[in-house]
């Protein structure tokens, strides 16, 4: 295995683009090592890009949105002083992922690498219309994130390509996220379900909705149904039951120790009305 | 914390010989912690040796296959790797023999498959190497041929007529004909005319309970470091519950003499009866011996999920008759264990455990041990007992339910108590349990309502304690400060109720007592830490031990005074006269006598030797309130209050510690832990993220209330108390959540997808 700690993204691209057989990138590790010291993934190139300048900065765009570098863990975004605020489902959603020692590794761009349809920073990253910009040979390009994952421990990032920062949109007024996921236990688990809402309302009447779901299908489900359900309404019931049934549509889950397809679904349901309940709440009191 | 503010502390019911004790039933500061939190605690894995190489072992992908081939040859041949080792390289003298008779045969085909692979994680070969690296990839280039045989894990349908044989032979006598193979031990016992006392009640209720294998879950690792030479002589550095043990099986594995191997045990990361065997050990050896080098091996969490012992699993079929007054007319359990593809599933354990709590004039059980291609179990914390525990006590909240009584009164009215002839044979002498009933219910959680949503669930539980063969010395330095010897590996706080039941007899402070855990070579023979009996018996030697110590003191006095031994009394530390005709001489403390022992007669130090037969039985009553989210079936203790009878606490902090660490693990066993298996027989949770042990969050805090009822057969009215903690957590949870959900809960763990099937089915019934 070849170990490579590059100063810049161009040299990263460089190894990557040149190299043969498994290639994997090291930030925070905390699924690359576990993987290696597991004999599940023996790399032949291991590139660690936390050398590169600017990859731990957490900076405003120009937009009014956010730049959040690839290597920043998720105890900074956590503690950061405007992140939570404006963006709490996607903060809290990060922060569910591993203990708190992990949260001092764990970075947002490797759950998303990573693939897995359980991951659960990636559900609320969708919801919020969040973006990667994806840099390789043929130079950089923005991605919505809901494209990178394509199946478990697949995406679509070619030979030689590698994500260099993440974006959050603009917050705006009258916007509120939440996410919540099911787990047997309180902390330290993998979701069964994960649920992700972005909401806008305009006083008590929602203009903007975005969804998705975790571990309910190969990857993170965008249920692209949401803003037909619930845009115009007050999320009265009737918009939840809509909304309930999209979420359980949109299923397409597996039979697997955590949970059988029954089980996922009918989970889906009842978490999309509980995290639209929130993030209504949070819309709300965000005007 | 200076000794004089160490406050005694009183127990739930008089003790006489309470005001009589300075330093038992204080609480000092553990004498481990400081090595502990500073890390300078020497657990399996930190032990080093020159020279040392790191060991690996091939397992089986296999649930059940023979062994066609092993071709080590491409392993052997690679740079850094010192040995490899299968079966050929282990005793050929250790005989078969059915039932537990062939223990150690057993042990052997665990530690090294033979012919056939028997469970998935099975161990067919290991590598030495001089690094950790090598070794791994050494185990890849090993070539073995299988061919995979028929396979089966679950013990209802290893007891079926069709089920793959898992060996022939391995049934005992106790085993009536016409069984399938696979059962290899059976166990009857009870007393009156069972269906004359169900004719008697006003209602019978008979139902079925299952329960899945769960993990001790300790958090260390197994680990040793290994060192035999050609010369048959070897050192042996392990985490263990009990190293004489250990001793005794590895001698017998490798053909060595049993004193010719030196065995120490580590500071120990957690066992609850997981480390009472002996998996890797044997293996370390074998390649030392082979490569002529010490050898470290540690296993990895996954090895341990796969290849060490969880407890049994559990099928249950109970039917008890009570009448309209609670009065229990008849009670009988029928009790099929599988351990795995070995005999030794606790299942007598779980047919006396069953009913002991109650006085009964008519009781039947029957217990099984099955065999299936799963991991050889180990003792689990009161093995048997707990699953017994829930089939046992949700029968009877059921009929209380339904006969609209209550439970605590039910329970009282048919408790055991002195005098009664136990379900399982013997007559009980004084015991705790009407008194452990009585603090629950005058415990302020037992009256404290419940919120919409919530349930509340009772279970008492029983577990016998042991004493076993025992070995303590004490010896006195120069300055007063004492050291005391021990055989049993300190896995619940021994090492500080020993120093106060040293302080107590000496008469010195805690702090002056250093409490050592011996090794082989260094005392005599003592049996595993198990059975909750170390603070009973090595507690009782340590005191013998003591008094030994103290007797020589006295006659030191007596010397020096030039009166008669019998003169001289030992008071609060010192020698003084028996009364006013003895003489009239000051006080002589302990360090005065030490000060010059060396002119006066020699060293001075203690020493007791025995099988002690007196440890009591102990009876606990836990109360826990639960809530269940009916949409998603995920359910939650809010409150958990553990009564228990300790006979006497000599470290309350301690005893505390154990009761909540049974409720701790019983709440994981309730509601989330199990091995899962595939179709293919293979585990598919040998981890912690998908064997779920509860996390902090996922437990309220643990309420504790001791109750002293002293055991007459230790000195100062100890109980073990380890154990019986474990027994009714699977019952009360589940009584809990039963009565929170309005469905009985018959099947553990009760997981949210299984608590919401059956509130469907509810619904569906409705």
């Amino acid at each position: 295995m070849n170990y490579y700690k590059p100063a810049t993204f161009d040299e990263a691209i460089a190894i990557a683009s040149g190299a043969e057989g498994i290639t994997r990138i090291l930030a925070g590790g905390t699924d690359v090592l576990v993987q290696m010291r597991s004999d599940i993934v023996t790399p032949d190139t291991l590139i660690d890009i936390k050398a590169i300048d600017g990859v731990k900065d957490i900076t405003r765009a120009e937009d009014g949105g956010w730049t959040i570098g690839v290597a920043v863990c998720g105890a900074e975004i956590s503690e950061h002083p405007d992140l939570p605020r404006e963006w709490p489902g996607v903060v809290e959603a990060i922060g569910l992922i591993g203990s708190t020692q992990v949260q001092g590794r764990a970075t947002p761009v490797g759950n998303l690498c990573n693939a897995s349809p359980a991951a659960d920073s990636v559900p609320a990253l969708v919801a919020a219309g969040a973006e990667v910009t994806v840099q390789g040979p043929n130079g950089p390009r923005r991605v919505a994130v809901e494209d990178i994952p394509t199946g478990p421990g697949r995406t679509s990032l070619q030979k030689g390509e590698i994500i260099t920062a993440l974006h959050l949109p603009p917050r705006g007024k009258g916007g509120g996220d939440a996410y919540q996921r099911f787990i047997p236990r309180t902390e330290m688990d993998i979701a069964v379900v994960g649920c992700g809402v972005n909401l806008r309302v305009s006083g008590q009447v929602i203009t903007e909705a975005r969804m998705a779901l975790g571990a309910v299908a190969p990857t993170v489900e965008r249920v692209r149904g949401a803003a037909d359900a619930l845009v115009g309404t007050k999320l009265e019931d009737s918009a939840l039951d809509a909304l309930a049934d999209l979420a359980q549509a949109a299923c397409n889950p597996i039979d697997d120790k955590r949970g059988t397809v029954k089980f996922r679904t009918h989970l889906a349901g009842v978490y999309a009305r509980r995290v639209a309940k929130i993030a209504y709440e949070r819309a709300r009191a965000a005007q | 914390m200076a000794l004089d503010e160490y406050k005694p502390q009183k127990g739930g019911s008089e003790l006489e010989t309470d005001h009589q004790f300075k330093y038992v039933g204080t609480r000092p500061d553990r004498p481990d912690g400081f090595d502990k939190v500073t890390g300078r605690a020497r657990f399996g894995a930190d032990m080093y040796a020159p020279g040392m190489l790191h060991a690996a072992i091939l397992r089986s992908p296999h649930a059940h296959a023979r062994i066609v081939r092993i071709d080590t040859s491409k392993a052997e041949a690679m740079e850094g790797v010192k040995a490899v080792v299968t079966r050929a390289d282990f005793s050929k003298n250790v005989p078969f023999a059915p039932g537990m008779a062939g223990e150690f045969w057993n042990i052997l085909e665990n530690v090294m498959a033979g012919e056939k692979v028997l469970y998935d994680g099975h161990a067919v070969a290991a590598v030495a190497a001089t690094t950790p690296l090598i070794a791994r990839d050494a185990l890849k280039a090993i070539e073995v041929e299988y061919e995979i045989l028929p396979h089966v894990t679950d013990v209802d349908e290893a007891m079926k007529p069709d089920a793959p044989v898992i060996r022939e032979g391995a049934a005992d006598k106790s085993v009536p004909e016409g069984m399938h193979p696979n059962v290899v031990r059976y166990h009857e016992s009870g007393h009156g005319d069972v269906e004359a006392g169900f004719a008697e009640a006003d209602l019978v209720i008979e139902d079925h309970f299952t329960t899945e294998a769960t993990h001790q879950g300790y958090i260390e690792p197994h680990a040793c470091l290994a060192t035999l030479g050609s010369d048959g002589k070897g050192e042996l550095w392990c985490c263990t519950q009990g190293h004489w043990y250990v001793q005794k099986v590895c001698a017998a594995l490798l053909d060595l003499e049993t004193a010719n191997l030196r065995v120490t045990a580590s500071e120990i990361g957690g066992g609850f009866g997981g480390k009472t065997t002996v998996f890797i050990e044997p293996v370390a050896l074998a390649l030392s011996r082979k490569a002529n080098r010490p050898v470290k091996l540690v296993m990895s969490r996954s090895e341990v999920f796969r290849a060490t012992g969880p407890t049994a699993s559990a099928s249950m079929d109970i039917k008890i008759g009570m009448k309209k007054d609670g009065t229990i007319t008849a009670a009988k359990g029928e009790f099929r264990l599988q351990g795995g593809a070995f005999p030794g599933a606790p299942m007598e354990f779980t047919a006396m455990c069953a009913f002991a709590c109650y006085n009964l004039k008519n009781v039947h059980q029957v217990g099984y041990d099955v065999m299936t291609n799963r991991p050889k179990q180990a003792a689990y914390r009161a093995p048997g007992s707990p699953m017994a525990a829930f089939a046992v006590e949700s029968v009877i909240d059921e009929l209380c339910n339904r006969l609209g009584l209550d439970p605590i009164e039910v329970r009282l009215k048919n408790a055991a108590r002195e005098g009664t002839k136990a379900s399982y044979g013997p007559t009980f002498p004084r015991i705790g349990l009407v008194e452990t009933l009585e603090a629950a219910k005058a415990h302020p959680h037992y009256s404290a309502p419940l919120k919409p949503g919530q349930g509340r669930g009772i279970s008492c539980g029983f577990w016998f304690n042991h004493g076993g063969e025992t070995s303590v010395s004490l010896a006195l330095s120069e300055d007063g400060s004492a050291q005391v010897m021990v055989g049993t590996p300190d896995i619940g706080g021994s090492r500080a109720s020993m120093a106060l039941m040293a302080a107590e007899v000496l008469g010195i402070p805690f702090e002056k007592i250093r409490v050592t855990i011996a090794d082989t070579g260094s005392l005599g023979y003592n049996e595993i830490s198990h059975g909750s009996r170390v603070t009973y018996a090595s507690g009782l030697a340590t005191i013998k031990a003591a008094q030994d110590a103290v007797r020589k003191l006295r006659q030191r006095a007596a010397d020096k005074w030039g009166i008669d031994v019998e003169a001289v009394d030992w008071v609060d530390g010192c020698a003084v006269p028996s009364g006013p005709n003895a003489g009239d001489f000051d006080p002589l403390p302990l360090a005065e006598i030490t000060k010059n022992m060396g002119a006066t007669g020699g060293p001075i130090s203690g020493h007791y030797e025995a099988t002690p037969e007196g440890a009591g039985v102990s009876f606990a009553t836990h109360i826990v309130d639960a809530e269940v989210d009916r949409e998603t079936g995920s359910t939650r203790v809010v409150r958990y209050t553990v009564v228990q009878d300790a006979g006497k606490a000599i470290h309350p902090t301690y005893v505390e510690g154990q009761f909540q660490g049974g409720a701790a693990q019983g709440i994981g066993w309730a509601l989330n832990e199990e091995y899962i298996y595939g179709p293919d027989g293979r585990l598919q949770n040998p981890g912690f993220l998908d064997y779920r042990i509860p996390v902090a969050s996922d437990l309220p805090m643990i309420d504790t209330v001791i109750v002293e009822v002293p055991n007459p057969g230790h000195p100062y009215g100890v109980r073990g108390v380890g154990e019986t903690s474990i027994c009714p957590p699977l019952a009360a949870i589940a009584n809990a959540v039963s009565n929170a959900a309005g469905v009985r809960l018959r099947d553990l763990p009760m997981r949210p997808s299984r608590i919401l099937e059956e509130l469907e089915k509810q619904q569906g019934d409705a």
